[in-house]
């Protein structure tokens, strides 16, 4: 039952060859049995879970089911759940039930998916190989000596070992679509404004996107069709009409203009990374899709740009964890400085530090000109740049990461090293568009991903090319042996 | 640019953030990396480039000047670590 895809639970719900209960407690007898071997849940909620089945099952038998009715996931420990512990991967938030659900918590209840539990992250987000989690890190179910990727490692192997069907994840420099990449599984990033951040506890503010993590780009479309929606609750959501993602899966992609930017395919680049990403480009040629060479010049830029931005906007949003309200407080302050300086030096850990520190002199006075305003020039050169490949292209193409993963503790002591993991995704947040990562091959026994980047909403088009290249190859439906 | 030490002790003041005397010098060593990274950005040539603060250029949504939220203390308050009578409680600030 586990190694079904969404799609097909999706569908044996509604012939009644399973019920929710059974369905839910096959899972959370699955976690029980092999997470311990890979850590990708902070927090398993049998009982809601079993209750909340018991509800989908009862909506299903009165005839009102919709086609996610009773499918359990897995929660990114990033949303809020209501009376549920919800932890950002930290010590900060160890002690925090959230008093209220994530907008996407909420528009999943409604739709009557089941939570499994709440999934390891790196702390606040911050890290692309989950290794900076206070809960410890997640390991690869592909080869647990190797990192799952981060900042959604743990949503990402849940998925990878089938402890779930599906989960939801968040990214704001490539946090969906790099541990997708290293796990061999299908994750979306959304368009800027798609999904509402309302709960969603925040990084950087103007990058940060929730979307789905799933085994095909089919499940993708029918969990983005639930998770998506203008949202009034947050400032910045786009109040544009939410299309049905599943109905143009199955489209035609002859004549798609595919275009490969020549900056994705330069030095850093793994030789059998490469190698898997020409030979899905030339699946696609086969489908009948057309190759555009192009330029994305400001590419090399993105990653100084986003480590200006990212950690500005986080040294401000992460000033909220004071020691006051919610979260960790220190013992025995003496003065109201001391209780501030001590709750965040003792809560937070090394990397989530060093970005608020970063940030907070990137904002200090003095400096906020020579780096805040200049990175966010450099942001729109950025923008401009994709703006101009999509007036002669209709996606574009090219690697997740630049290789198929890295050994825990490997990269742990070399922030910049491990910054520069990321980049081929960060580009893509600091425009705002919408990314998906899907399997493709692989390289020594571990997974390598194919990015492919859209236009602005163009969310369908990217399901549409990801959906029809499944349809071709079977590398989406691999899993590691361990957990079969 | 490269940070000192005195440098890293009062960014970490203005973040509020406590720093063990013990680890300045690695902290300090790292930031000034991350720094020499970012510094490829002045070499950008940006001039009558606009900031661009947002994805799409929106401007914050504006809603009629009314209450939308109800009163949710207790829950609220629930998670706090110190609070009485419907107030937070901290170290005393005045005398």
């Amino acid at each position: 039952m586990h190694t079904k895809t969404l799609k097909a639970l999706s569908d044996m719900l509604a012939n009644g060859e399973v019920s929710s209960q059974e369905l839910t407690q096959h899972f959370l007898d699955r976690i029980k049995q092999h997470d311990p071997q890979i850590n990708s849940f902070i927090t398993v909620t049998e009982e809601q879970a079993l209750a909340q089945a018991k509800a989908a099952d009862d909506t299903r038998a009165a005839g009102n089911a919709g086609p996610l009715a009773g499918i359990p996931i897995a929660q990114k420990d990033i949303f809020c759940t209501k009376g549920v512990k919800t932890s950002c991967g930290s010590k900060m938030l160890d002690n925090f039930n959230a008093p209220y659900n994530a907008t996407v918590v909420e528009k999943l209840n409604q739709a009557g998916v089941v939570s499994l539990g709440k999934t390891n992250m790196d702390e606040f987000a911050m890290g692309s190989s989950n290794e900076t989690s206070f809960y410890g890190p997640v390991k690869n179910p592909w080869n647990t000596d190797y990192v799952p990727g981060g900042s959604s490692g743990g949503s990402a192997a849940a998925v990878a070992a089938r402890l779930a069907p599906a989960s939801t994840g968040t990214d704001t420099g490539g946090s969906i679509r790099q541990p997708a990449s290293l796990c061999g599984i299908t994750g979306l990033k959304p368009t800027y404004g798609r999904v509402s951040r309302w709960g969603m506890i925040a990084f950087a503010s103007s990058l940060d996107q929730g979307g789905p993590m799933t085994q095909t780009a089919e499940d993708a479309a029918m969990l983005l069709n639930e998770m998506a929606g203008f949202d009034p609750k947050d400032s910045t959501s786009t109040d544009i009409e939410v299309p049905d993602y599943t109905a143009s899966l199955n489209d035609s992609i002859e004549g798609l203009r595919i275009g490969l930017p020549k900056q994705f395919f330069e030095e850093g680049l793994d030789g059998s990374v490469q190698k898997v990403v020409q030979d899905a480009i030339a699946q696609y040629e086969k489908m009948g899709a057309t190759i555009v060479d192009i330029e994305l010049p400001n590419t090399h830029l993105s990653i100084p740009a986003y480590y200006v931005v990212a950690p500005a906007e986080a040294s401000s949003n992460l000033s909220r964890y004071d020691g006051v309200r919610f979260g960790y407080r220190c013992e025995n302050p003496v003065d109201l400085e001391d209780l501030y300086k001590r709750s965040r030096g003792e809560g937070f850990g090394e990397e989530v530090k060093r970005r608020i520190l970063i940030g907070t002199y990137a904002l200090s006075a003095g400096y906020y000109d020579a780096y805040y305003l200049k990175a966010q020039k450099v942001r729109r050169l950025i923008k401009n740049d994709f703006d101009e490949a999509f007036k002669n292209v209709d996606v574009i193409m090219g690697p997740t990461a630049p290789n198929a993963g890295f050994k825990l503790g490997e990269k742990a002591s070399d922030p910049v090293s491990m910054y520069l993991s990321d980049i081929y995704t960060i580009s893509v947040n600091m425009a705002g568009l919408p990314g998906i990562s899907i399997p493709a091959g692989e390289s020594n026994g571990l997974p390598v991903g194919l990015q492919i980047i859209g236009n602005y909403f163009d969310e369908a088009r990217l399901l549409n090319a990801a959906h029809r290249y499944q349809q071709e190859t079977d590398w989406h439906s691999k899993l590691p042996a361990a957990f079969a | 640019m490269a940070l000192d030490k005195d440098d890293v002790t009062k960014i970490a003041h203005l973040a509020r953030l406590q720093v063990d005397e013990n680890d300045v010098p690695a902290i300090t060593e790292r930031l000034s990396s991350i720094l020499g990274m970012i510094e490829q950005l002045q070499a950008a040539p940006t001039d009558n480039i606009e900031p661009m603060a947002h994805p799409t250029d929106a401007m914050q949504r504006l809603r009629k000047d009314v209450a939308t939220e109800s009163n949710h203390r207790e829950e609220y308050q629930a998670v706090a670590p110190a609070t009485e009578d419907g107030l937070y409680l901290v170290p005393k600030v005045i005398d």
